[in-house]
């Protein structure tokens, strides 16, 4: 066994795992993340992505012990004060979710991919949600959720949207957290 | 003769036909969500299968006793050690002689596919069970697989249930001479084949393979320490599920308790009475205590059934202005090494759908199911529809190209045309209403049909390296599964109808309790405003209970496109029950006859009074029960069920553009127009994602997917890394339009939304294909059409080879050229093993060729 200390959406757990748990096992067995989904054993699905830091991570992918010392932001930590994330808000108006399963993945790595690309074309939000599998949808109100998520955080951020404008299409600015927020 | 409404104009109701949002999406956007796997009780044992990594042998040996000292191990359990498991129940024998071999959850013996379960363990976690599992030791004695559907009927072949003596399932014919609903096939085609003046095309097609491949892997919770025990599974099928275990294991109906919680899609997938739910419901009552089953990925690709896998081959006959004369379509359908729970019956359903649109004089079905070593097949979106409509729609293209006719003309020629409704079919269905014009003049108009055509010519004469392809889907489905009566015509076990209740609550509120059982079809929002209309109530102060056989004790469950008009209909005569029933007391508390009352926006009325009283104030009356009429009893709730007379039949034209490069075979989608005909929709939003999913999944199996499997019979597409879903990235932005014909069959006037896509999308894709490159010489690609495949299609074609699919005269050959056009272009040396050899199978070509896209 081996000790974690971590951070998962806003509050501190310090634990002792087995080094090979997962980190998406360690979000739903020890922590009870349960909003966070195991939907495929190879990485490809990316229904497990949760913010590692920030950044989008496949919880599949990375041990619980590799998270140690960091602070993990889920599905279940998006929405502040009982306000929903413009993402989450974005999905429901679109109606890009069926099922729901792969909703959780990929609200955050739809978030991830704003924070990289403010201004997405379909064609980039189509390759940035390339690791993402929905089996429901199509995808078509997937893409049309981002881009009404892009426009409305844009509006909320009018001085980060103005600076994102004049960054170089797909070049990821160093921090638009503020938008996020 | 049927109408055809202006959407934009035609707006009845106040909630019916809203973009609602949905009720559901609420705990699924912020992750508090119910899945089975999420579930987590006191004491609660996880459960670890092994399973066979052979497709066919005898088990000689196998000892649990290594799993049993490992640490957390409560207890490990071969076949043996289950003396109380029965064999899994078939719903559909689709003939009296069908034959159905015994499939017990645990296999006791020998195992007859790979990923068969052969041990279970319990532990006190997962991963103990896991590690566990890999402690049992066993031996096997390999035998001879069969993967080939043609090998499997061969004399001599091994036979995979010795005891049935046969490889063959059965064999289901529908002849519309003998019937009465139409001429012989057989002597429509052989007088064609004499006739200067009709042409006589044949074609095989072969139906890959597919998975389901819902997004949430199927898990089961069992809790036994009540006296009803309680299932939660990852199921479409809570109530169809209860009445099999019922059946089948030895439990009584009234001791069971099955709940579907929140479920992560199924398109048929999850339309099944598993070996999981019965392994994991028996190890729970040997322990006593609750326990869990959740597969891998992995596990669910190997384990839970496939679809589709069908060699189809098609004769149609025509005269040279296009009339068709007749259709004989005989089918080979691969069971995989044992039935499922309607498996022998999906391919039957297509026997109704092959005759399309069309008025085909002359025609004739035959299917002859077969077991193979491989892992079942059983519904699949779309469920023997996209089947028929695949080898319809492309026969159409086959022929327009033999008679140089444009496809699109002949369609036109031989459709049923809208002042023909109500029209009894050759396979002898009544179509009530349609509009076949009306949607392709629409589609053609979005697609700009007539632009891209000239485009294509003039890439043609230029001999562009990439060429542009048009191809065309005009389809029909029948949906509403089903009418009672047809369903015992066609032996299967169960009905067709559906059941609704409505509680009406003293504060006002309503619960619409539904036994069509949803999994991210959006039941919550749509019966809200079925209901909200009905009742003249508040969406918001609507709730929609289902999943939960002891909170909606009735029910077929959702599969089939048949909630809406089968449940949705049953929603609605339960909200006219309460109508009625509330008129008798809204009548005694106005003191009012009630001739003189009318119902309207949740009002009673005294005619030509302002006298009124609305349907929450008689909801509250009635729980109060001060000053009721004499002999009325104190409540409006009302159930209804609706056992519908006849299926609907959702239409439209899909038109795809692809853009084929012939030096690399790369297949890109330009565009892509349906226009879909779904009746009545209740919700615009709903239902357009319902079509965008479902084109996705048609365009998948046309383009990307593909069950393959190696020559050992081992699934090498059986990760998400092998078994391409489509991303993204991979699929177009789809241009969607509406005709509304609104169906006569029920009340609500909708027809049924959630297979369309699929449907009719896969011969729009592959039509589209061939028709970039027809001019080359290809006359047909096999499906999926990867950038080798179709590459090699026309390196075949240049070479004078024959090209995929395009089987000559020759009689009753059956073998798919697809094998042929294979070892024609391998130049590896390796000798070809003779067609009636075992080992000679198509899908191992396939599987040495594919996965390239």
């Amino acid at each position: 066994m081996t000790a974690l200390s971590i951070k998962v959406d806003g509050v501190r757990y310090s634990d002792e795992v087995e080094p090979r748990m997962l980190l998406v096992q360690y979000l739903r067995e020890k922590l009870g993340k349960v909003g966070t989904v195991i939907g495929c054993d190879t990485s490809n699905c990316g229904a497990c992505t949760v913010h590692l830091d920030g950044k989008s991570v496949k919880s599949c992918s990375v041990l619980a012990v590799q998270a140690n010392g960091s602070e993990v932001t889920t599905i279940e930590g998006l929405a502040t004060k009982g306000q929903l994330h413009p993402m989450q808000q974005a999905f429901h108006q679109c109606h890009a979710l069926q099922c729901g399963f792969c909703t959780p993945g990929m609200i955050m790595q739809s978030i991830s991919l704003l924070q990289e690309n403010p201004h997405p074309t379909e064609h980039q939000i189509r390759e940035g949600l390339e690791g993402n599998i929905c089996r429901c949808t199509g995808y078509q109100n997937i893409v049309a959720a981002v881009q009404a998520a892009a426009g409305e955080m844009a509006a909320a951020a009018p001085a980060e949207a103005g600076r994102h404008a004049l960054a170089t299409a797909g070049a990821a600015p160093a921090d638009s957290s503020g938008v996020l927020a | 003769m049927t109408a055809t409404l202006d959407p934009a104009v035609e707006t009845p109701t106040v909630e019916i036909g809203r973009e609602r949002r949905r009720k559901e999406d609420a705990h699924l956007i912020t992750g508090a969500t119910r899945w089975t796997d999420n579930m987590v009780l006191p004491g609660m044992v996880h459960l670890a299968m092994l399973r066979s990594p052979h497709a066919h042998a005898k088990i000689t040996s196998v000892s649990v006793a290594g799993a049993l000292d490992l640490p957390g191990v409560v207890g490990a359990w071969t076949g043996a050690d289950f003396p109380e498991q029965a064999g899994l129940p078939c719903a559909w024998p689709i003939t009296a002689d069908m034959k159905s071999p015994v499939r017990l959850p645990v296999a006791v013996d020998a195992v007859k596919h790979a990923g068969e379960i052969i041990a279970v363990v319990a532990a006190r976690t997962k991963a103990e069970a896991v590690d566990a599992v890999e402690a049992i030791t066993l031996d096997y004695e390999p035998l001879p697989v069969v993967l080939d559907m043609q090998a499997a009927l061969a004399d001599g072949a091994t036979l995979i249930h010795p005891e049935l003596g046969t490889n063959e399932n059965a064999v289901w014919v529908f002849d519309s001479g003998t019937a009465g609903t139409g001429g012989s096939a057989v002597d429509a085609l052989a007088a064609a084949a004499d006739d200067p003046d009709q042409v006589v095309v044949e074609r095989t097609f072969r139906q890959q393979r597919l998975i389901p491949a819902f997004m949430e892997p199927r898990s089961t919770v069992v809790d036994p320490t009540s006296d009803q025990i309680t299932i939660w599974s990852a199921t479409q099928i809570p109530h169809v599920m209860r009445v099999l275990i019922a059946l089948s294991q030895g439990i009584p109906e009234h001791k069971l308790r099955v709940i579907a919680p929140d479920v992560g899609g199924g398109f048929g997938g999850k339309l099944q009475l598993t070996p999981e739910e019965v392994v994991t419901m028996m190890v729970a009552r040997k322990l006593n205590k609750p326990a869990k089953y959740t597969e891998t990925r992995s596990e669910s690709l190997i384990s839970a059934h496939h679809g589709r896998d069908q060699i189809q081959r098609l004769r149609m006959s025509a005269r040279r202005d296009g009339t068709i004369t007749g259709f004989d379509v005989d089918l080979l359908a691969d069971m995989g090494a044992y039935l499922g729970t309607v498996g022998p019956g999906v391919p039957i359903l297509g026997a109704f759908m092959f005759n399309a649109i069309y008025k085909i004089p002359a025609y004739r079905f035959t299917c002859t199911n077969v077991f193979t070593n491989k892992t079942i097949t059983d519904a699949y979106r779309g469920a023997g529809r996209p089947e028929a409509t695949f080898g319809v729609e492309r026969m159409m293209d086959e022929l327009a190209a033999e008679l140089g006719m444009e496809p699109m003309e002949l369609r036109k020629k031989n459709w049923i045309t809208h002042d023909e409704f109500p029209f009894t079919t050759v396979a002898g269905l009544t179509y009530d209403s349609g509009n076949y014009e009306a949607a392709t003049d629409q589609a053609v108009g979005l697609f700009k049909y007539d632009e891209l055509r000239a485009e294509q010519s003039r890439r043609r004469a230029a001999n562009d390296p990439v060429q542009l392809g048009i191809g065309i889907s005009t389809f029909t489905e029948m949906c509403g599964l089903a009418p009672s009566r047809v369903l015992g015509s066609l032996s299967y076990a169960a009905g067709g109808w559906e059941s609704a209740s409505i509680r009406m609550l003293p504060t006002g509120g309503v619960e619409v309790i539904t036994g069509a059982s949803a999994h991210g079809q959006g039941h919550e929002t749509a019966w809200s405003q079925i209901v909200a209309d009905e009742l003249g109530v508040p969406f918001d102060s609507i709730t929609v209970i289902h999943g939960d056989t002891q909170s909606a004790p009735k029910g077929m469950d959702t599969y089939g496109s048949r909630s809406l008009v089968v449940g949705g209909v049953a929603v609605v005569k339960a909200a006219q029950k309460v109508v009625a029933k509330a008129k008798v007391i809204a009548a005694h508390l106005l003191e009012a006859s009630e001739d003189d009352l009318e119902f309207a926006g949740g009002k009673f009325s005294v005619k030509g009074t302002d006298t009124s009283l609305g349907i929450a104030e008689i909801a509250w009356a009635t729980f109060a029960a001060h000053n009721l009429p004499d002999g009325i009893e104190p409540s409006l709730d009302s159930e209804a069920t609706f056992d519908p007379d006849n299926f609907s039949y959702p239409h439209g034209t899909h038109l795809c553009a692809t853009e084929v490069d012939t030096e690399t075979g790369k297949v890109t989608i330009r565009s892509y127009v349906c226009v879909d005909d779904i009746g009545v929709v209740v919700n615009p939003l709903i239902a357009d994602g319902q079509i965008h999913g479902g084109l996705a999944q048609g365009i998948a199996q046309a383009l990307y997917e593909e069950a393959q499997y190696s020559e050992d019979g081992q699934l090498t597409s059986g990760t998400f890394v092998d078994y391409l879903l489509p991303t993204a990235a991979d699929l177009p932005s789809f241009t969607l339009g509406r005709t509304i014909t609104p169906s006569t069959t029920n009340p609500l006037g909708a027809k049924g939304v959630g297979e369309a896509g699929t449907i009719a999308s896969t011969p729009a894709v592959v039509n589209a294909v061939i028709d970039a490159i027809r001019h080359l010489g290809v006359t047909d690609v096999e499906m999926p059409c990867t950038p080798q495949r179709v590459w090699r299609a026309i390196q075949d074609a240049k070479s004078g080879s024959s090209s995929s699919g395009s089987s000559g005269s020759s009689g009753e050959e059956r073998v798919p050229v697809a094998g042929a056009q294979v070892e024609g272009v391998l130049s590896t040396g390796v000798p070809t093993a003779p067609a009636d050899d075992a080992g000679s199978n198509p899908d191992q070509n396939h599987s040495s060729n594919g996965g390239s896209a």
